[in-house]
């Protein structure tokens, strides 16, 4: 038992005493207290980095387990899949950048007011709910309002005479994702910005008035440049969040896999075309270079912002 | 000097009262147009058929039942999971806090979609093991909560001196255990109650993994059901958001009263 427990669990450790007479019970001794890790090592590996490292091989797997790049060409070779990867990232980039400039303005009036007010708490408390428990509800609150029989589209219809909307079926396409992404990245970006907005000292839009600065000017010099870190985080961070949404796109378009979610979708319930049976493995792992992508930058800025937020 | 700043603080102000309209008519329209769509009757009366169905429709109520102990069991096995380890890692391991960190964040960058394809083949085993139950879904929902739990209560350990505390029982001749759950537990009861407040409401919301594992969850029979019967689903989409809220709501005002912009609620930022 020493000799299988303490080499294992110590990596990372001061380096061994020399090998004396208690040599072994002392390792045992130091090593003791990383076995309280152990349940919850073991339990990631084998619900979190296991099910990765099936994705990650298996993207350079065939069916039989044999090595192949069948399932990365069909991903990369353009095609489908390639168009999916390509509304992907545009529909994301869309709704990050407009989510991060709406989100952004609803934060700072929102900032503007109390903190401990009732319009600030139910505000916060809203946002949660939208930009994380969203998903399938708010497709059916879309639903509810653009689609066929939507609030809005009857009241178009009826009582201006107008089909603007072209009778919502927009809505089930990759406009209407755009709307429908956009709608909870919002939220998302008050929540993430919010603090940021918060840690600008009052002192700063004092000293710039006192030295003359009109309120663009204090935007211009000093509120802006320094919260162009986090903003642009943030605008990562909701890409992120776009980029890896599901269940409103499940729920919403009704024709065919226009982005990768679906596509991955399509590829676990569907019959497999012969040689390309980890083709969603393959699309997996796309994504997750991707966002691994979105995520490194997301780093880097985040050292920056830390340098003066707190 | 008052007659310089008045027009511009009252620019100010029509900025920010116009900035709150507009979002919030775009945040709060689609809601409104769940209650008016889910509360139509025939030849333009109002009707609460749709929220009586509620409670008829037993795949509904079956669902509702099975989320609820999906909630339970999610919460218990994160508490059990995460608090010992954490705390731990703050008492003992102090240089291990980085990788645990790590582990726990993980799931940000890989989305539910992507972990779904590789949960699928493992969750082959669980139900050979388990039987083909909806609770094992219990396991995934674990690592799905993990970003936001973590966080919580390692808010929670770090708002502590959680060392000289422990010190302070162990010599009194405490054990390990009774640190545990009589030193570091009451000490965080705060951090606790968020972190289980968010995975319940995350449970409740969860989609992905369940449909594509074919478990009928809430969402997933939300879904389902709105093929056939969208004024019901609706419905029910409506009292799950505002079920959320309520509880979110209470989180924010019960919580203890952090610095400006750090309540509990800010954890929830998905990758924040």
């Amino acid at each position: 038992m020493t000799d299988v427990v303490a080499p294992t669990s110590v990596p990372g450790s001061e380096p061994a005493p020399p090998a004396t007479g208690t040599g072994g019970a002392q390792r045992l001794l130091r090593a003791a207290p990383y076995l309280g890790v152990l349940p919850f090592l073991g339990y990631v590996t084998l619900f979190l980095l296991w099910p990765t490292y099936i994705v990650i091989t298996g993207a350079f797997q065939d069916e039989n387990g044999a090595p192949t790049a069948s399932n990365l060409t069909a991903v990369l070779g353009g095609g489908e899949y390639l168009d999916a990867f390509v509304r992907s990232i545009l529909l994301s980039l869309a709704t990050a950048v407009a989510g991060a400039v709406l989100g952004a303005l609803l934060a700072w009036a929102v900032a503007e007011g109390s903190p401990d007010g009732l319009l600030h708490r139910a505000v916060i408390a809203g946002c949660g709910v939208l930009a994380q428990f969203g998903g399938v509800m708010l497709a059916f609150a879309f639903l509810a309002t653009f689609g066929f029989t939507g609030v809005l589209t009857l009241f178009l219809a009826d009582i201006l005479g107008v089909d603007l909307l072209g009778g919502g079926s927009w809505l089930y396409g990759l406009a209407g994702l755009v709307v429908a992404y956009t709608y909870f990245q919002i939220p998302l970006m008050l929540i993430v910005f919010l603090p940021a907005l918060n840690g600008l000292r009052p002192q700063w839009r004092e000293a710039s008035e006192n030295l003359g600065g009109t309120g663009w000017d204090y935007w211009r010099h000093v509120g802006g440049p320094l919260l162009l870190p986090s903003f642009t985080g943030a605008t990562l961070l909701l890409f992120a969040n776009a980029f890896s949404a599901y269940a409103t796109a499940a729920a919403l378009v009704s024709q065919g896999s226009p982005i990768v979610p679906l596509q991955i979708r399509t590829a676990l319930t569907s019959e497999v075309i012969l040689g390309q049976a980890n083709v969603g493995k393959a699309l997996a792992l796309g994504m997750i270079v991707v966002i691994a992508v979105v995520m490194t930058a997301y780093a880097l800025l985040q050292r920056r912002t830390s340098r003066w937020l707190r | 000097m008052a007659a310089v700043t008045a027009p511009v603080g009252t620019a100010r102000r029509l900025v920010r009262w116009t900035v709150l309209a507009v979002t919030g008519v775009y945040l709060l329209l689609p809601l409104l147009a769940m209650l008016e769509f889910s509360t139509r009757g025939t030849g333009g009366a109002r009707s609460l058929e749709a929220w009586r169905d509620i409670g008829e429709s037993s795949d509904l109520l079956d669902a509702i039942w099975v989320s609820f102990q999906l909630a339970v069991l999610t919460v218990l096995g994160m508490l059990v999971l995460l608090v010992p380890t954490v705390a731990w890692v703050h008492l003992r391991l102090p240089r291990l806090r980085r990788v645990v960190e790590f582990l726990c964040l993980l799931p940000l960058t890989i989305p539910a979609i992507v972990l779904v394809v590789g949960l699928a083949p493992i969750y082959a085993w669980v139900s050979y093991l388990l039987g083909n139950s909806p609770l094992t879904l219990t396991f995934a929902f674990i690592v799905l909560v993990l970003p936001f739990a973590y966080r919580a209560i390692d808010a929670g350990l770090s708002a502590i001196d959680v060392v000289t505390l422990a010190e302070a029982a162990r010599s009194l001749g405490s054990s390990w255990w009774g640190v545990l759950l009589r030193i570091v537990v009451p000490n965080i009861r705060g951090a606790i109650i968020s972190a289980s407040v968010i995975s319940v409401a995350l449970v409740l919301g969860e989609f992905t993994i369940s449909s594509l594992l074919n478990y009928d969850t809430l969402q997933v029979v939300i879904y389902l059901l709105g093929k056939r019967n969208a004024e019901l689903s609706v419905a029910v989409s409506l009292a799950a958001l505002v079920f959320a809220f309520a509880l979110l709501f209470v989180l924010a005002n019960v919580g203890p009263r952090r610095t400006r912009g750090s309540g509990p609620v800010e954890v929830k930022g998905p990758l924040a």
